[in-house]
């Protein structure tokens, strides 16, 4: 790699060992992918994925420790995954016995060296940190160091920022020293389209179970698809970019997707076209028995299949505003419909810190509040990842949250049934 | 015995049982149940590898294709390192992956005395031939010796 003056000082540890460090960390990093330079960052803000302070990721406490003590810090603020801990969720008196005494007793001290490494403010917690109620959306074309999967693969795709799947560490590094390797997703080869992905279904494709299928099959490759216009349309508006942050967050967990392209729908896509297709581009047909192979082939993990569900989990990644609007509205007509009035499955929504706050203004929060679903900035994935969970038949219409834990994954349109005492 | 050519990513040299995954490797899925609640053969918790699922993963050579899931991948990689608790070796069969690259290279720069030799580009053959319970040599060239 080549590196500039200023680079090669900082490796050679003309400003200390500790960011030398650092330095080194980036350069091997770009040396595994034969990046020839390094490129700086250029967003307004960072984000970071470790937002838990779990007691067994102490090595990562300590590596943050060593950085605050030698004063290495970044110039960029950051807004970093959501909080693993919510007093409003349900949990029995043994699971917050685990979550508090055992699992996470970390987190106030690790909230503590986020503010002082730059985190944007108290409510910066959550994995959509690209919705405008938090304000860390970066311009197209802009260089980031982001980690967290779904949100790097939403910057890069609907955003049509530049980011490659960073991991948790790596994306405070760059930030730190100002530049990221430039290689993969950073780069227009990196971003052309490995697979044609033809969306030939009869109705509108499940957003999760579309991203999980496409993930599944392209692993890390970007693809490009055909079809789903059709029932998307050409606009990026609410609707649209709600189904495409919860479509890529399938695709990047269930696969590695960092990129993806919606012909006439994306900002590449709608810009470059099928030039963005490689010559020698694989073909993956989707049509509704294939979306139903994948479905039927998720295993289910519960020590009794049969279970009656004890918790539903709604928003991973976390919901944006119209979505919490839109599954109050939904949840109330299906109680309506079975003759119910508050839901038959304790629920519960997720959403950044600052989404609840701007929900709560809005007439639907009582609403939602009398249908018996809780709200909550909490991060379902944390909070299923233990012993204690796995016994518990805890369902989602998440595809990440199945990936990850014993969730069991239904439809948006099965979850409503469930929570709402209908027909399983 | 076979011999496989690989590309160093981290350098080092090895003797381990193979245990092999010919899909994608899931770092978080798979391991941070097992770290922490300290399973000490840090048994695989992804449910969604059949071929790994409650296997033991401590000091074994692990034959993959790439890693996939969470950014997390990295740290929860770099953790069991610095916990003593992570495979012998990683073996690729394709380019590496930039979450497991971020893991091996944090482990190397940033644990003292970790010995976690990471090889890739070994190819498609690699991963047809090598068997769970091969033995697995790894020298300091890149060179993967399996029987």
């Amino acid at each position: 790699m080549i590196l500039t003056e200023e680079q090669q000082e900082i490796l050679n540890g003309k400003k200390g060992e500790t960011l030398a460090k650092v330095m080194r960390t980036m350069v091997m990093y770009g040396d595994a992918f034969e990046a020839e330079k390094l490129v700086p960052i250029t967003s307004k803000y960072n984000h970071l994925v470790t937002s838990f302070g779990l007691k067994v990721m102490s090595p990562v406490y300590d590596l943050m420790q060593k950085l605050l003590d030698a004063g290495v810090c970044s110039e960029q603020k950051f807004s970093v995954d959501p909080r693993p801990l919510d007093k409003n969720v349900p949990a029995n008196f043994l699971q917050n016995l685990v979550f508090n005494k055992f699992m996470y007793t970390k987190q106030g001290f690790y909230e503590e060296q986020l503010k002082k490494l730059g985190l944007m403010n108290e409510d910066a917690f959550s994995c959509t940190c690209y919705m405008d109620e938090i304000g860390n959306k970066p311009q197209k074309g802009e260089v980031l160091s982001w980690a967290e999967s779904s949100a790097v693969v939403y910057a890069n795709s609907v955003l049509g920022a530049r980011c490659n799947r960073n991991s948790g560490i790596i994306d405070i590094m760059g930030s730190i020293v100002g530049y990221v390797p430039y290689f993969g997703l950073l780069t227009d080869e990196g971003r052309r389209a490995d697979w044609v992905i033809k969306i030939e279904t009869t109705k509108k494709p499940e957003a999760q179970l579309l991203g999980s299928a496409i993930g599944m099959r392209v692993m890390e490759d970007v693809p490009y698809i055909i079809g789903l216009d059709k029932w998307l349309g050409s606009e990026l508006n609410d609707s649209t970019c709600a189904y495409l942050k919860d479509f890529g967050a399938a695709t990047a967990s269930n696969g590695a997707v960092g990129l993806y392209h919606v012909e006439n729908l994306t900002p590449e896509a709608k810009e470059l076209g099928k030039s963005l297709i490689c010559e020698d581009a694989k073909e993956y047909i989707i049509d509704d028995s294939e979306l139903e192979r994948v479905k039927n082939n998720y295993p289910i993990v519960w020590k009794n299949p049969s279970s009656k569900p004890k918790l539903c989990f709604i928003g991973c990644p976390h919901l944006s505003l119209e979505q919490l609007k839109d599954w109050t509205i939904n949840i109330e007509s299906r109680l309506n419909q079975n003759g119910k009035k508050r839901v038959t499955v304790k629920t519960v929504l997720t959403a950044a810190p600052k989404v609840i706050e701007a929900f709560e203004k809005t007439e639907y929060a009582s609403r939602l509040k009398k249908t018996g679903v809780v709200i909550s900035y909490i991060c379902p994935l944390m909070y299923m990842n233990n012993p204690l969970c796995k016994k518990m038949p805890v369902i989602t219409s998440s595809n990440k949250l199945r990936t990850y834990t014993s969730a069991r994954y239904y439809t948006d349109n099965e979850i409503l049934n469930i929570i709402t005492g209908g027909l399983r | 015995m076979r011999q496989f050519q690989g590309r160093v990513i981290t350098p080092g040299q090895v003797s381990a049982e193979a245990v092999v995954t010919k899909q994608g490797f899931n770092t978080l899925a798979s391991l941070q149940m097992a770290l922490q609640f300290g399973d000490k053969e840090v048994k695989c918790g992804d449910q969604n590898n059949e071929e790994l699922y409650g296997k033991p993963l401590i000091n074994k050579a692990l034959c993959l294709p790439q890693t996939i899931g969470s950014t997390t991948g990295g740290l929860v990689l770099y953790c069991a390192c610095a916990m003593e608790k992570n495979p012998a070796c990683l073996l690729f069969a394709s380019h590496i992956d930039s979450l497991a690259a971020a893991g091996a290279v944090l482990a190397e720069v940033w644990v003292d005395n970790v010995s976690m030799p990471v090889i890739d580009s070994l190819g498609d053959e690699f991963l047809s031939y090598v068997k769970d319970g091969m033995k697995i040599t790894v020298k300091e060239n890149g060179i993967v010796e399996v029987e």
